[in-house]
């Protein structure tokens, strides 16, 4: 495929290369939030290792005017503070980017290169005869370059100041410090080189109407809106941050003015089984409850998911995935979890499962969740990954409709109670397969048996085969209703044509960039994000009315795809994987280059049509 | 196996608690353990004890795991919420429920296998919370319904009905307990009624966890000669050391109580135990040495039972949480969300 030459105003890549728990996180948070102050659109993505301190990390910031939120695949500007992996950082740089290195030592041979320009900055020097304290004299190295690219980039000294006025506004010695280290960076980048580079920021007014987030934090607010109360989860990257920022939003907002009492509950649990057992003792008292997990503790939890599927307890789950099998790699993404997830615990059982794409759909499909798993009383699984649970992505500002109240389904209440002769648990008196459901303490009329094994649909325990077979198949029914209650599919089919995309989650972003390339290549295709399973309506159409369709999706085994063919009536003939699976994010060369491997003639073929 | 409706006649002349409820209402489903299970007669025991202090039925909330044990939750207060869980894990339940709505009464039934194999992690757990619950443990140390295995409440040295020796230790829940700092525990036996009732009713009224470890003989696989949980032998080799009579805060203490040898416990809500010391060198409020006693006797063969340790109140899951008196899942949305002008200032951070 052709490279033609990138603009170099508000479209080049950064990345920075350092050592895990050496404070680099604030710098480049502070970078990429003064170039979406300056309001130009930009996207991060960290690259961290499964460690607490020493090993290399990376961390990239794609600045992007035409607001795209994937990566590009390629890096205009390095800036090399990890000797450790120069040999690979400097490789890394496209011909006529640039390098940027902490100069205080001898430039290493290995930095040598004649088809980029290389930038020595002495920044351990700089940090050294300004500060005291060694950990102080660290910090304040990545703050340094901070100031550096600044400079280059002609990025704005005052939004810098404020941001980190806002950012250690309980600190205030803090932001003279921190500003004392940019302006030191700032400084030498300006008396020593030509500043700014031809590749730089200028003001635009893109992201106005527009936040910062990453996809955990998003989640963990929809919970508090969706009216979360009892919060249960055990430890695990890349689901942890949820937890924390649920946590921190009620310690912020559901303390009690008058009494001091909290509103919440958030147990921290001795393992994922006793997680997600909490959940569903809380959802089953009438609780709005959560857990989050990754990969290995899903696995722990599928025994307690067929209860819950069973005995129709809701509950709702966040799987933030990460990289598998077993422990695989903790810090890196993958979409690998879906099967696991649709069909998780032994027997006959399938779950609802959402596929947000982004952190502003977390923070929706959230508290769309919890409205799901009451209405149909079944627990809801919230797939999302690393890659939106913990990097940071412009979104539209999230929205609020004050009317909302939470769904909790067929709930009688104490009144309907009073007026039933008898009450049965299971039984299917609307004919949509949703039984109706009580809260223990109400009333004695209310209560019944909640059991896993065989029960009727008068909810007492049976083993006969007519019974047991009126029950399942009643669960069956429901999962009919599901598909009308689940959100539909995100259609683009303005192409037109009979080729397609189908995909979930957060493959959006780079296909949605490789849909503007492949249109400037002459290729028009039409593209499908489903957003739910059970597969709606739309789904089936969509794959009906197209002849070749590109499954894209992040794991090595087509999981979408069989799912796809598992439930849905589409020819697999038609369907052609697009698997990413390397524990880095989907770019959108990817996408362009598997497309077009299909679509476009290969020469030879094209010149035997030009022949005949 | 069908299920059998028990049928509800309750005779004019049956005695009527303060809620007016006779003994009838506290009943559940016919039970289907065999003839002369142990546990059917714990059940009878959760009746008379929840009859006689006016639990609501409704506001009893049941839990089990899995196993025969398990099954009982079916067999008592037809109109409180029973939940049979998973094996092992009915404590995370249990935990999630109370979470959810303090205000009610939580029991949960498990078995030697369900709390000391499979679960033995969670039971754990649920006493380092201080979960607001009665746990009942009936221990008859085999596995009923898969015939016979050894459980690892059974003692070294006895024999299954097959003939073969179990020589790995048991691990003792009250040991455990008191171990993992429960404020009230205690052994009990199936077949003592007398002793077992009142302490399911202080049981039930402690706030915290409450656990009564409950011989209860396995008729079909462990009742033979050679098993140290048969009836025969464990009524010879039970050592009653302390008695506790429970009386509710509106009832007076009538009884003549010897003076030294009974010691009254005043509970949160003003209920009182008052316990009488059978074995006057026993001391059920120390906890080191009360563990010291208990593992002491054991090694002599002997099972002291009783309230063996009561301490006073500590905090519980909900104090520990900071949560409001009130249940969770009666807090009004309103209070819960912070609307379109709380999310509007919560979102000036992410620009």
């Amino acid at each position: 495929m052709s490279r033609t030459p990138a603009p170099r105003v508000n479209d080049f890549v950064i990345k920075i290369a350092t050592v895990n728990g050496t404070g680099s996180a604030s710098a480049n948070t502070l970078l990429m939030k003064a170039i979406f102050r300056s309001g130009v659109p930009v996207m991060g993505k960290n690259y961290f290792p499964s460690n607490i301190q020493g090993l290399p990390t990376w961390y990239e910031i794609r600045v992007t005017k035409d607001g795209y939120v994937a990566r590009s695949g390629r890096v205009d500007i390095m800036v090399a503070m990890n000797a450790e992996t120069y040999a690979r950082d400097v490789k890394e740089v496209m011909p006529g980017g640039y390098l940027i290195y902490d100069s205080t030592w001898p430039r290493p041979a290995l930095l040598k290169r004649e088809d980029i320009t290389v930038l020595g900055v002495p920044l351990a020097k700089m940090c050294n005869e300004n500060f005291n304290g060694v950990r102080t004299r660290i910090l304040m190295k990545n703050i340094c370059y901070a100031g550096v690219l600044a400079a280059l980039l002609d990025l704005d000294i005052e939004q810098i100041r404020q941001l980190l006025a806002d950012t250690y506004a309980k600190k205030p010695q803090l932001v003279d410090s921190n500003m004392k280290a940019v302006q030191l960076g700032y400084d030498y980048a300006k008396q020593h080189f030509a500043c700014p580079l031809p590749l730089h920021v200028e003001k635009m007014t893109k992201t106005g109407g527009h936040i910062m987030i990453d996809g955990n934090t998003a989640a963990a607010l929809g919970c508090v809106f969706a009216g979360a109360t009892v919060a249960a989860w055990y430890p695990i990257t890349p689901s942890t941050s949820l937890m924390d920022a649920f946590k921190a939003f009620c310690e912020q907002l559901r303390v009690d003015p008058e009494t001091g009492r909290k509103n919440f509950a958030f147990i921290q649990a001795e393992d994922e089984l006793a997680a997600i057992g909490m959940t569903i003792g809380a959802m089953w008292n009438g609780a709005r409850a959560f857990t989050a997990t990754s990969g290995p503790g899903l696995s722990l939890m599928t025994e307690f998911l067929g209860l819950a599927y069973y005995a129709e307890v809701p509950a709702v789950i966040f799987d933030i995935q990460r990289v598998g099998p077993s422990t695989g790699m903790p810090t890196r993404t993958q979409q690998c979890d879906l099967i696991a997830a649709a069909y998780a615990s032994h027997g006959d059982t399938r779950h609802v499962c959402l596929y947000p794409s982004n952190p502003e759909e977390c923070f929706y499909m959230a508290v769309q969740a919890f409205d799901l798993a009451e209405r149909l009383q079944t627990p809801v699984l919230v797939m999302s990954d690393l890659d939106i649970g913990m990097n940071d992505w412009m979104c539209r500002e999230l929205q609020w409709d004050d009317g909302y109240r939470p769904d909790l389904g067929k709930m009688l209440s104490e009144e309907q109670i009073r007026q039933l002769d008898k009450f049965y648990r299971y039984l299917d008196r609307d004919g949509d397969g949703i039984p109706w459901r009580t809260l223990p303490g109400v009333h004695p009329k209310a209560a019944y048996f909640t059991r896993g094994s065989g029960h009727t649909q008068y909810g007492v325990y049976t083993e006969d085969a007519a019974e047991y077979q009126i029950v399942v198949d009643r669960l069956k029914k429901k999962w009919e209703t599901a598909k009308k209650l689940v959100p539909r599919a995100v259609i683009d089919a303005t192409a037109g044509g009979d080729i397609g995309i189908v995909s979930l989650g957060s493959c959006d972003g780079a296909i949605r960039e490789a849909l503007d390339v492949l249109e400037a290549e002459g290729v028009r295709v039409n593209y499908m994000r489903v957003r739910s399973f059970p597969f709606t309506e739309d789904v089936e159409c969509f794959l009906a009315a197209h002849r070749l369709l590109f499954v894209v999706e992040q794991n090595r085994d087509a999981q979408f795809r069989s799912l796809l063919t598992l439930e849905t009536q589409v020819d697999r003939s038609k369907l052609r994987s697009l698997l990413h699976y390397n524990g880095l994010p989907i770019s959108s060369s990817f996408i362009v280059e598997g497309v077009l491997e299909e679509v476009r003639p290969r020469p030879r073929e094209q010149a035997l049509g030009a022949a005949g | 196996m069908t299920y059998l409706a028990k049928p509800k006649v309750s005779h004019p002349s049956l005695p009527r608690n303060a809620l007016g409820l006779t003994r009838r209402d506290y009943e559940g489903s016919l039970s289907t353990l065999c003839a002369g299970c142990g546990h059917d007669s714990i059940t009878a025991a959760i009746v008379e004890a929840c009859w006689g202090i006016d639990i609501e039925p409704q506001n009893l909330v049941k839990l089990s795991g899995i196993g025969c044990s398990s099954k009982t939750t079916a067999y008592f207060v037809s109109g409180g919420h029973g939940f049979n869980s998973v094996h092992g894990r009915m404590p995370s339940i249990a935990t999630g429920a109370n979470a959810a709505n303090r205000e009610l009464h939580y029991i949960g039934v498990s078995g030697d296998g369900d709390t000391l194999s499979i679960g033995l992690g969670q039971f754990c757990h649920a006493i380092r919370r201080n979960l607001d619950m009665l746990y009942i443990i009936e221990n008859n140390g085999v596995y009923g319904l898969t015939k016979g295995q050894f459980s690892a409440s059974a003692d070294v040295g006895t024999k299954a009905k097959k003939g073969e020796t179990n020589f790995q230790p048991p691990i003792d829940p009250v040991l455990l307990a008191i171990t993992l700092g429960a404020t009230f525990v205690a052994r009990s036996f199936s077949g003592d009624k007398k002793q077992l009732v009142p302490l399911i009713q202080a049981g039930l009224r402690h706030k915290g966890f409450a656990l009564i470890d409950v011989l209860s003989p396995c008729v079909t696989f462990n009742d033979h000669e050679g098993s140290t949980k048969s009836y025969a032998y464990t009524r010879e080799h039970y050592e009653p050391a302390v008695h506790a009579d429970f009386i509710p805060p509106e009832r007076e203490i009538v009884a003549d109580y010897q003076e030294g040898e009974t010691l009254p416990v005043v509970m949160h809500d003003g209920s009182r135990i008052v316990l009488h010391k059978l074995d006057a060198g026993y001391d059920p409020t120390n906890r080191a040495a009360a563990a010291t006693q208990i593992q002491e006797r054991m090694k002599a063969g002997e099972y002291l039972t009783g309230l063996l340790y009561v301490g006073s109140a500590e905090k519980d899951f909900h104090d520990l949480n900071d949560t409001p008196d009130t249940a969770l899942n009666k807090v009004p949305y309103e209070k819960l969300s912070p609307g379109s002008k709380g999310l509007a200032k919560i979102l000036e951070r992410y620009r």
